[in-house]
């Protein structure tokens, strides 16, 4: 029997409460990650899959339901907190990395998370190697532009550093959200190729928002369809290996046509 | 030759008492994207908390910490008005200066300006007696270079601990720092008592160096030391060697000897301030443009 990494329980979420704009979201919502599992999440733009995530990250709070985090309740614990034990990869890549700092200044902050970051000197330039060695890993050719400004480097280069930075230092679950949707396809193969790698040697337990529904069937140990705040499919094992694109995407149209789209 | 030199050095000590402003500035403006008005009431507020505790006797130094203290707690009530209420930067800084003009009130017992002819202070007691006679008539720029030296040090070196990457990366991605485990919120009140200290504790040298605090004195502040910032950026941002920090009590130089200039030229004194408003609009102009440029070419 796995044991439970994440939770969210009887989840009740309505963006705008009280206005003309008030869409309800998540009614009685509840979803689990077990440990080790490696979720693929797919879903219409709305569906509630980036709200979910901010709700595991806690970006967002609900009115009401728990949000547990291996038994223990973290619904009133703030973002920065979580991201101790929750490692998040966004869309944007802007988001993942310090543009005005260089590579080796990002690698060294990631490097001191879950440390105190006090007045001994930022930068210790004697693990400039053991850096250079993480980036190697890229294939990119980062290690030989350490003192580059990452604002400098293309989307697909923000972005696998943006992997390496969140995957540093341990971490209980990877957030991927929709993390390779920004990039070309050819970035994108390179990042979610960088992705599986870095999830299967440090043994992670991810969770992944994705539009490519090729990703959502070839990866991952789980497979869940997100629609109007309720998981319309959620298959696992076996019955996810016989998945193929075309019966995600007969789902996918009916949907869209129950809805009018 | 005389008169030229007089007017240099004069230039020089000013330049460098609110260079000592612009470079706590710099890291509320410019590293933290944080536009803190409240520096018009803490530049005072400095001079202020010295001049009551000069006047009662204590150690000038010892003064100067007081005033360092009091601008560090003052930026650190900007920094809980934003963070912890939600209130928007600008309100933030709004709310410290309006209240800093009571305080300051306060401090000095309710009279605009506060004297101490007399007392000692940095310049006339302690280290500066050791100059040998032929320096000692210019001890107050020497001084003034050794306190603005010793700012730009000791930030510096901030700026390149773990705090201060930290910081820098608070003023330029929030979510990086969130993402690392750390409140950015946090990281802000510490950059805004920092920004604040250093504004307080030139209020504090200009006090001493004319023996009274004036309650009147912060006015334009915050448009004398973002002009400073800007212009010091704008000038030396091509040499890589001269640390931004140095570029900010740079900038404030050029700028007041612009200002000397000016009123040498025979504008008269209550233009001032106008001049001051004018030639901050052309230094946000001018990085625009020169912003501009760059993504042209």
């Amino acid at each position: 029997m796995a044991e439970t990494l994440i939770g969210l329980e009887h989840i009740d979420l309505t963006f705008n409460p009280g206005t003309v704009n008030e869409t309800v979201l998540f009614t009685d919502f509840n979803f689990k990650v077990d440990k080790g599992e490696f979720v693929s999440v797919v879903g219409s733009n709305g569906s509630g899959k980036t709200t979910m995530l901010n709700l595991i990250c806690g970006t967002l709070s609900p009115e009401k339901g728990r949000v547990m985090l291996e038994g223990n309740d973290i619904t009133k614990m703030p973002e920065y907190k979580r991201a101790r034990r929750i490692g998040r990869v966004f869309q944007d890549p802007a988001k993942g990395t310090c543009p005005e700092l260089t590579i080796l200044e990002n690698l060294a902050l990631a490097d001191n998370k879950g440390s105190l970051f006090g007045l001994s000197r930022g930068v210790n330039r004697s693990k400039l190697d053991y850096y250079k060695e993480l980036v190697a890993q890229l294939h990119m050719h980062l290690e030989d532009k350490m003192d580059t400004k990452v604002g400098a480097l293309s989307g697909g280069q923000r972005q696998a550093l943006a992997l390496v930075i969140s995957t540093m230092t341990p971490i209980d679950l990877l957030i991927l959200d929709e993390h390779t949707a920004a990039l070309d396809p050819q970035s994108s193969e390179t990042v979610m190729e960088l992705t599986l790698d870095v999830i299967e040697k440090k043994k992670l337990t991810a969770l992944m928002v994705t539009h490519n529904l090729r990703y959502a069937v070839e990866y991952g140990t789980r497979l869940v369809m997100m629609h109007d705040g309720a998981a319309v499919i959620d298959s696992y094992g076996k019955d996810k290996s016989a998945y193929r694109i075309e019966d995600l995407l007969k789902t996918f149209n009916e949907i869209s046509i129950e809805c009018g789209n | 030759m005389n008169i030229f030199l007089g007017l240099a050095e004069t230039v020089l000590k000013e330049g460098l008492i609110y260079g000592v402003m612009a470079m706590g500035v710099y890291i509320t403006y410019k590293i933290l994207n944080f536009p803190d008005l409240s520096v018009d009431g803490t530049f005072p507020l400095g001079a202020c908390a010295a001049a009551a505790c000069i006047s009662r006797g204590m150690d000038p130094w010892l003064a100067c910490l007081v005033a360092i203290l009091a601008g560090a707690l003052a930026g650190c009530i900007t920094g809980l008005l934003h963070v912890k209420l939600g209130i928007t930067d600008l309100l933030s800084g709004i709310l410290v200066m309006t209240a800093m003009w009571s305080v300051n009130l306060i401090i000095t017992g309710g009279s605009a300006i506060l004297q101490f002819f007399n007392k000692p202070t940095i310049f006339t007691s302690g280290p500066v007696k050791l100059l040998p006679p032929a320096l000692y008539s210019h001890r107050q720029i020497l001084l003034i270079f050794i306190l603005a030296l010793a700012v730009r040090l000791l930030l510096a070196w901030y700026l390149s601990t773990k705090n201060g990457l930290l910081l820098r990366a608070a003023g330029n991605n929030e979510q990086y720092v969130t993402g690392l485990g750390k409140d950015p919120g946090v990281l802000k009140i510490i950059g805004l008592s920092l920004g604040n200290a250093c504004t307080a504790f030139a209020g504090c040298i200009l006090a001493q160096m004319n023996e009274n605090a004036d309650i009147n004195s912060g006015k334009g502040m915050v448009v004398m030391a973002l002009a400073s910032v800007i212009i010091g950026l704008a000038v030396f941002r091509k040499l890589s060697f001269v640390h931004f920090v140095t570029m900010a009590v740079l900038g404030s130089v050029i700028y007041k000897a612009c200002l000397m200039a000016a009123l040498q030229l025979g504008l008269p004194n209550s233009y001032l301030k106008l001049l001051m408003a004018v030639l901050l609009t052309a230094a946000i102009v001018s990085e625009r443009f020169g912003k501009g440029g760059k993504a042209n070419g």
